[in-house]
């Protein structure tokens, strides 16, 4: 019945070792096809990417050196998309009786407790460790999400601990200093990544493909529009988790160059679907000050390191982060095709819940952001927790004003219906009025009654119409300042 | 001082080591139940077939589907079991229900080759329910009469009287929510049987004693035939105190049914939706107070939601109102405290064990009477502290009272808090949309388990020929660092380096009728047994070494590996020297070890007595600042001051006040479980059943500035080496959070304004209490 078929040897490099694919179930997770192969360092804490106990490193392509230590939730990725991947796990990392630096001054300073969480938060760390760009100098000692070796803790805001409430295990990531000379992940570092492999794996009547040129993707979509299409599978791999969802066929996209163009042109900046939210993070460097505001708030580092541009608006949740910001910039979409290119406009893109103008056989191949920039803009999210939660209510907003009056108001909404959506009402509550408080006032009771926010588990209605009437003023307070 | 609490020269316990398995921690070689599966062999694995109704009747089990699914081999029923249908102690918890209790209740369990096929096999069994009437709110339990159990009363003094005459009375009722333990290390267990039938369980469990008695009842087999082993848990706080011995029970009868190994470990939704919480709190009380502040009654009713059965509650409601004071003197107290019974899952013990849920009671109440009365709620509280002469409502003496005044003005004084109230008071003087305050709350929590017989440990310490040390305790370890402090406890009392001294895990076959890992009692309990084989040993080696040092055997010491006698030109044995010399005297190298708490009574009836051995004391001063457009908050600084005896183990102990800090303040701030309470198709599901929706803390609600010190000269007599316990008080040291995010929200309002907040104060509770606060007119105090 399992007859594997492939077109060569599929295998990942763990801890510099190779180790098989064939005949791996195609929806078996990175994490248990470790664990399976008695690396049980790496723990299933939450089967979401919510807690990091599951957190490996992978050897990805950098930015400011060839290769990157990037680390990701191992309990979303099917290994079969890491095929022909280099990945280090918590038990690689130190040498026989020798403690890795993070794992020194983790175990010293009381940084675990139960311990189970500590493989993830080691491996969080030890990326965050062999940042290239992570130097002392980057950032003053007195913001205390970046310690005075440069540590930014926001790199381990995808992984929670229960026992120790966190003191000691920044202070261990605060005392690390840089990599020795001698250092092979570091040294790693300087060649590039191994290239991304064409895939085809098929066990038990389901298959995982990875083509390897962006024609074959969309040959596949042509032919099957029961495809399930992954980059970073951050959402896919949580209903192969929690709910069962078994896709006869899963497409990888996450590599395919024409889904990873960075282009910041005259009138427009083109960011590639496939681009991490952390490679965009970094490839932008703050040009675009409201994505750069959004960034930090969306999700978590590991999440980040995972999740695309162009999964965020495929899946088209109403609660996802990137649509308000890139509504308010009047961002497009490149959907491809065998039938071709189309530019569609974000603010068109969402039909109904979850449903979009984007057609099966359709791949989003970069959004679109026109420039120049409005100069006033800001991203607010409503949630319970501040680092790697989901939105309540997420609003972009980006404005204009000439000699006191308001030119061109966009504001993006997400969290109060079905779909993202433009507050139109309150934009036009806007426009051509004086950017004054009593505008703001008035305009801010319009967007109160903006969408149709419901009650959850999140929070209620009630609650969110009142975020929406106070995030203009907020908006304007803080401008103000 | 006790010769128990009494500490030697060069003492290996007091020293700040890291955790024993650290290195295995950090490598992820540290071995859990699960991680187990892949070094054994032909194992099957479990799938729950789990209620979709809070409650219904099942008519009918259709188990034939899922034997059509590949790999399906074994569905387990109640008519499997062939003793006791029974996963607790209280004979309420059917293990194979005929009725679904609570949304997610597990029907039968599916065993296959493999996880996956095990999920298919339970999605193909057929159940046909009938729906019955639910009640799932602790309110709508209470309008029915539906509880369970024994309701308790509690009374001094004569509270009507005091009452009548206090000169400010107030009323008010304060519902408040549960929390889930989310241990990173979700219930699981790994069942085999040897060739005589011998059953060996590895179980994530803090009770192996009673995981091994409810396997043993369940299989209808004595407790000699099963053996429960606990390498470390991923986590506890109570929830795996009760919780695992069923699953353990399930994967014990697959065992047996099967003759393989049966592995059963929950998923994050399983174990959420299956297993028992922090109990939700429902409470209505009327408060005196003198006119300088000073209460003089309290009569409140607490009702625990205990959800479907038992479990644990009765205790749990016990410790609840004999917390009701916290550290306050209250002349007058009447306490009545009943059980709800609800359909939603078990709840349990948890970190505080209905301790925080009393307080939280009297922290509320002070918290919203304060500005009625007029007073600063730091000063209202200080000004209630119990004194030495003062006794609790039950009939207690608080020992150590003083210590609360010592707690009380070291974070005072440390925390620079005079000068921050200043500061903060110019801040929101220039900051309208943004508040800034700062709270102070004490702890005081009474440490042993309520159940006297509860209160006894056992231990066995074996000494090898070469001198090594090989030490086995009732104990579990769940992260809190007990095997640490038991490593440092053996070699303090055998006077070796720490490196002779190994621990075993453990497991029902070296030590029996051990008691739970629970009620912060692990090391009071565990250490005195440990010393007491440890010391058993040391006095026949004393009587060897003396024959060969030519001294009494009174005047031998054991330090640092070597033996010697008082004086210091009498020459010099090493360990391993006596360790050989009594081995060929025959005099016996290994030792069971015994200790049960003195001095205990308690009338769990007329609610009396002196249940606890002593209190421990802390104090905690906590700095928000919360923003007026959202209610979203930041936790600025926490400075506390805590006293945990004379510590065993410092940098062990830091870490247990700093994580149960910020364990409190997530349930107090952020957890929120939210069950569906509509009368539609979901009814009683919990909606906040994963990671993604249960949002614990992250590095986000860490304090910014957290300063954690040990109270000093804080000898303890009636515990080992002078120490007190750690695990549980410090969660409760997290109201001072939740109040510093009420006096935040009033200061959005005008000056004495009473604000009430709901529980857990997540962002959306504080703004709607901080909205509150700044619609009213900035008019005179409603007081009286």
């Amino acid at each position: 019945m399992s007859t594997p078929q492939t077109l060569r040897a599929a295998a990942i490099k763990v801890n510099g070792q190779d180790a098989r694919l064939d005949g791996v179930p195609v929806h078996t997770s990175l994490l248990d096809w470790l664990r399976d192969r008695g690396l049980t360092g790496a723990k299933e804490g939450c089967a979401e990417g919510e807690c990091g106990a599951c957190s490996v490193l992978v050897a990805r392509p950098g930015i400011d050196s060839p290769t990157e230590w990037t680390a990701v939730n191992a309990c979303l990725l099917p290994a079969a998309a890491l095929d022909g991947q280099e990945i280090v796990t918590s038990e690689g990392l130190g040498k026989d009786t020798e403690l890795h630096p993070v794992q020194q001054e983790m175990a010293v300073r009381g940084g675990s407790q139960c311990g189970y969480c500590t493989p993830g938060f080691v491996c969080s760390m030890a990326a965050e460790y062999y940042r290239p760009a992570r130097t002392a100098a980057a950032h003053g000692t007195d913001d205390h999400e970046h310690g005075p070796n440069g540590f930014d803790l926001h790199s381990l805001s995808g992984n929670l601990c229960r026992c120790t409430g966190y003191r000691p295990i920044r202070d261990a990531a605060y005392a690390l200093g840089v990599p020795e000379d001698n250092d092979a992940f570091a040294a790693r570092r300087l060649s590039p990544p191994p290239p991304p492999a064409a895939t085809r794996l098929a066990v038990d009547g389901a298959e995982f493909l990875r083509p390897a040129s962006l024609d074959d993707v969309l040959g596949v979509l042509a032919d099957r529009p029961d495809a399930r299409i992954v980059a970073g599978s951050t959402d896919a791999g949580v209903e192969v988790n929690l709910r069962g969802v078994r896709a006869a066929l899963v497409v990888a996209v996450d590599r395919l160059p024409e889904l990873r163009e960075f282009e910041v042109g005259s009138s427009e900046i083109r960011i590639g679907a496939a681009l991490t939210l952390s490679e965009i993070e970094r490839l932008l460097d703050g040009r675009v000050p409201l994505l750069a505001q959004m960034f930090p708030q969306f999700a978590s580092r590991l999440i980040r390191n995972g999740a695309t541009i162009g999964g965020n608006l495929g899946t088209g949740s109403p609660i996802g982060d990137t649509p308000p910001a890139l509504l308010a910039l009047d961002a497009s979409l490149v959907l491809t095709s065998r039938r071709g290119d189309r530019v569609v406009p974000l603010a068109e893109y969402f039909t109904g819940y979850r449903q979009t103008l984007k057609t099966p056989d359709e791949l989003i191949r970069a959004v679109l952001v026109p420039l120049p920039l409005a100069p006033m803009t800001a991203f607010h999210k409503i949630a319970k927790r501040r680092f790697d939660d989901i939105s309540s209510v997420a609003v972009g907003y980006a404005i204009e004003v000439a000699d006191g009056v308001v030119t061109q108001a966009r504001i993006g909404l997400g969290g109060v219906a079905a779909t993202p959506l433009r507050a139109r009402a309150t934009e036009d509550a806007l426009t051509g009025r004086p950017w004054t408080e009593q505008t703001v006032r008035e305009a801010a009771a319009v967007m109160a009654a903006e969408g149709t926010p419901m009650d959850d588990h999140r929070a209620s209605a009630s609650y969110r119409s009142a975020m929406l009437g106070q995030s203009l003023l907020r908006f304007y307070a803080q401008l103000e300042v | 001082m006790s010769s128990l609490s009494q500490r030697p020269q060069q003492a290996v316990v007091g020293l700040p080591l890291p955790h024993e398995s650290a290195a295995l921690h950090v490598t992820g070689k540290a071995l859990y139940t699960d991680d187990l599966v892949v070094r054994t062999r032909d194992v099957l694995h479990a799938f729950p077939v789990q209620s979709p109704y809070a409650h219904a009747r099942i008519l009918s089990l259709r188990v034939k589907p899922a034997y059509d699914v590949p790999g399906v081999v074994r569905v387990l029923t109640a008519e499997d079991v062939p003793g006791v249908n029974d996963a607790g102690v209280k004979h309420d918890e059917p293990l194979f229900p005929a009725e679904a209790m609570f949304h997610g209740h597990a029907i039968c369990w599916v065993l296959a080759e493999t996880w996956e096929a095990a999920r298919l096999g339970a999605a193909a069994v057929e159940v046909e329910y009938e729906q019955l009437p639910s009640l799932v709110t602790v309110r709508e339990a209470i309008a029915a009469g539906n509880f369970q159990g024994i309701g308790r009363h509690l009374e001094s003094g004569d509270v009507e009287a005091a009452l009548a005459a206090a000169p400010h009375v107030f009323s008010g009722e304060f519902e408040f929510a549960g929390q889930e333990h989310f241990y990173l290390e979700t219930n699981s267990a790994l069942a085999m049987v040897d060739e005589s039938g011998q059953i060996f369980v590895q179980s994530s469990t803090q009770h192996p004693s009673e995981t091994q008695e409810i396997i043993a009842h369940v299989l209808g087999v004595a407790s000699h035939a099963v053996t429960v082993q606990c390498l470390r848990m991923g986590g506890g706080f109570g929830g795996k105190e009760m919780q695992p011995h069923g699953f353990a029970a399930i994967a014990a009868l697959g065992a047996t049914l099967t003759g393989r190994p049966v592995r059963l470990r929950l998923n994050r939704t399983q174990d959420v939706t299956m297993t028992g919480k922090r109990h939700g709190f429902h409470s209505e009380w009327r408060v005196g107070f003198d006119d300088e502040g000073h209460l003089v009654a309290l009569d409140a009713t607490l009702t625990a939601d205990g959800g479907w059965s038992l479990d644990l509650s009765e205790p749990v409601l016990a410790r609840a109102m004999c917390h009701i004071d916290n550290g306050y003197w209250i002349p007058n107290v009447r306490v009545d405290g009943r059980i709800a019974k609800t359909n939603k899952t078990s709840q349990t013990a948890f970190r505080g064990f209905g301790g925080p849920q009393g307080m939280l009671v009297v922290e509320d109440l002070l918290g919203r009477c304060a500005p009625l009365l007029g007073y600063d709620a730091m000063e209202l509280r200080r000004r209630n502290f119990y004194e030495p002469q003062h006794s609790t409502p039950y009939g207690m003496p608080v020992r150590h009272a003083e210590r609360l005044e010592a707690c009380w003005s070291e974070v005072l004084e440390a925390g620079e808090i005079s000068q921050r109230q200043v500061d903060i008071e110019l801040f929101n003087a220039t900051h309208p949309n943004t508040k800034r305050a700062v709270a102070m709350t004490p702890v005081k929590f009474g440490i042993s388990f309520n159940l006297t017989a509860f209160n006894q440990a056992g231990a066995l310490v074996h000494v090898y020929k070469d001198g090594s040390v090989l030490i086995n305790h009732g104990g579990t370890e769940m992260g809190q660092g007990l095997h640490t402090k038991m490593l440092q406890v053996a070699a303090t009392s055998l006077g070796v380096p720490l490196a002779h001294v190994r621990l075993a895990p453990t497991r029902t076959d070296k030590v029996p009728n051990t008691s739970a890992t629970a009620a912060s009692s692990g090391a009071d309990l565990n250490g005195a047994a440990i010393k007491n084989a440890c010391e058993q040993i040391r006095e026949r080696l004393e009587q060897v070494a003396s024959g060969k040092l030519g001294i009494n055997p009174a005047d031998v010491r054991f330090v640092d590996g070597t033996v010697r006698g008082i004086v210091f030109d009498g020459g010099t044995l090493s360990w391993e020297e006596v360790v050989k010399a009594a081995y060929l005297q025959r005099v016996q190298l290994w030792a069971a070890g015994f200790y049960r708490t003195e001095g205990l009574h308690w009338d769990a009836n007329a609610m009396r007595g002196e249940p606890f051995k002593y209190f421990a004391y802390g104090v905690a001063a906590a700095e928000v600042e919360v923003d007026g457009f959202t209610g979203a908050y930041t936790l600025r600084q926490v400075d506390i001051v805590h006293d945990v005896g004379d510590s065993l183990s410092p940098l062990i102990d830091i870490g247990q006040i700093e994580g149960g800090f910020v364990q409190g303040a997530g349930w107090l701030t952020l957890e929120d479980l939210r069950w569906d309470e509509s009368e539609g198709p979901n009814r009683g599901r919990l909606a906040t059943q994963a990671a993604s929706t249960y949002k614990l803390p992250s590095f986000s609600e860490m304090p910014e500035v957290f300063n954690v010190r040990l109270l000093e000269k804080a000898h303890e007599d009636g515990a080992v080496y002078g120490s007190k316990a750690v695990g549980e008080p410090p969660l409760m040291l997290a109201f001072s959070v939740r109040e510093a995010l009420r006096q935040a929200a009033a200061a959005f309002g005008p000056a004495g304004t009473s604000v009430d907040l709901a529980s857990p104060a997540t962002p959306e509770a504080v703004y709607w209490a901080l909205d509150r606060a700044r619609s009213l007119e900035p008019a005179g105090l409603s007081r009286g």
